[in-house]
């Protein structure tokens, strides 16, 4: 009973590690009322189930990172320049994330 | 590596002596060239800007036939004469109805990405028939009714000055809702601000502002934190903010977008023309814009839902004062208007 007990103990601690190990996390940039990956404008990402997406704020004013998609829906709440939060994507599909304050801030996130 | 630095900081020490030239101070280093008037008005391809496009929406935007009272014109509430507003707190419409949100100037709105003081309508041809059809404001019914009389487009084809006149603008497109939306909005694409004081400063005319303005100008980019959102030419983010109104029954832009910050937040307004287009704020709450900025000076009435942009200002009365004075720098040299002949066979 003890033995099966470990083992299982052992089979979850390796599926956390496998899992921690692949999946990635993708900073995009609020700068200039847009999102930016590596300092170049994007309108669509492609992540895979898992990863993490890291919004932070560049802009000298506040921003509102938010989606209302079936995928995933939340809410950062508003936060300033220098500022991080992020998002992990659990499930696959696509996902509309927006600026709440500068609503021309705009862009899909494809979860593969 | 070395020559990329000096590139740099070269530029930046250009920029810097071109801002303090114009300033003739050597109180600002911002980037004045996010002020200056974009090269043309943003306007889609499927709806380029032409004289019979503009005379067409022109004529539209000004006759009242267009509300089901045949007494209500666009140009009712957006009035040229009235900084294209109506000078009310709020709007006043169908059967003299008040209505709830003030009258926005419709000056460079073809700079907005969002339409309305909520940004419901993503262009101005899908704000353009809102108006219109609603039965709070204008109250007509545009196609689909029985009753002759109050459908617009039937009221349009009996005047041989409208049938040519949208011939001429929309070739063989005839009169519908998208052509009757595309005129209005091509028209509107027109209604641009003139160059003001600022302007003329930014151009580098240094006696076009006096010394109270230049100082609101170094206040508005810094201690009263305006531009963090009336920002660039059109003095606005075109984002949306609460403010901290007192306005209980008006949930903004919340209403669009279910998102906690958006309770209560409305569209950042533009600064041009500013002296023209009193009272202020979306429920028109203050008629002078004293009251504005002290609204901001005290950090807003209503702390709920509040922009983290909004805070106590402390500003004394001299910087006030020039804060005044640089808002009304923001205002344009009068330019005469023109109605239109509208047809009457």
């Amino acid at each position: 009973m003890k033995q099966k007990y470990l083992i299982n103990i052992m089979f979850i601690s390796l599926t956390m590690i496998f899992t921690t190990a692949v999946a990635e996390e993708h900073v995009i940039d609020q700068r200039d009322k847009s999102f930016q990956l590596a300092g170049g404008k994007i309108e669509a990402i492609t992540v895979k189930v898992g990863d993490t997406i890291r919004f932070k704020n560049e802009d000298p004013f506040f921003h509102n990172i938010f989606s209302l998609s079936d995928l995933k829906t939340f809410d950062l709440g508003s936060f300033p320049k220098g500022q991080s939060k992020t998002v992990t994507f659990d499930k696959a599909g696509l996902a509309e994330v927006e600026c709440a304050i500068h609503p021309e801030m705009y862009m899909e996130v494809s979860v593969q | 590596m070395q020559i990329k630095l000096f590139l740099n900081q070269f530029r930046q020490k250009i920029l810097l002596s071109i801002c303090l030239c114009l300033t003739g101070t050597s109180v600002l280093a911002a980037d004045l060239s996010n002020y200056l008037r974009p090269g043309e008005i943003p306007q889609p391809d499927n709806n380029r800007m032409t004289t019979h496009r503009v005379e067409l929406g022109k004529m539209l935007f000004f006759d009242p036939r267009l509300s089901g009272s045949n007494w209500i014109s666009c140009g009712t509430c957006h009035n040229p004469g009235l900084g294209w507003s109506d000078g009310l707190p709020t709007a006043i419409g169908h059967g003299q109805k008040i209505l709830h949100r003030a009258t926005p100037t419709i000056l460079n709105t073809a700079y907005q990405p969002l339409q309305l003081w909520d940004g419901r309508a993503r262009s101005l041809e899908k704000q353009a028939l809102g108006p219109i059809e609603d039965e709070g404001e204008m109250a007509q019914n545009i196609h689909k009714s029985n009753d002759r009389s109050r459908n617009l487009i039937d009221e349009l084809k009996v005047f041989k000055g409208y049938r040519d006149a949208f011939e001429a603008a929309y070739p063989g497109e005839g009169i519908s809702k998208k052509t009757i939306a595309k005129a209005l909005s091509n028209f509107e694409r027109t209604i641009v601000s003139s160059d003001a004081p600022f302007d003329r400063w930014i151009k580098g005319e240094k006696q076009a502002m006096s010394k109270s303005a230049l100082r609101g100008f170094k206040l508005f980019e810094g201690k009263a934190n305006c531009s963090k959102c009336h920002s660039n030419f059109n003095f606005t983010d075109n984002g949306f903010h609460n403010i901290g109104l007192e306005d209980a029954t008006d949930s903004g832009r919340y209403a669009i977008r279910k998102v906690k910050i958006l309770i209560g937040a409305f569209k950042t307004p533009t600064l041009r023309d500013i002296a023209l287009t009193a009272p202020y704020m979306h429920n028109g709450a203050y008629s002078t814009l004293e009251e504005v900025i002290e609204h901001y000076n005290i950090g807003g009435i209503s702390r709920e839902n509040l922009s983290p942009n909004i805070k106590k200002l402390n500003l004394t009365k001299g910087e006030k004062a020039n804060l005044v004075a640089f808002l009304k720098s923001l205002t344009g040299e009068a330019t005469p208007f023109i109605y239109p002949i509208l047809p009457v066979e």
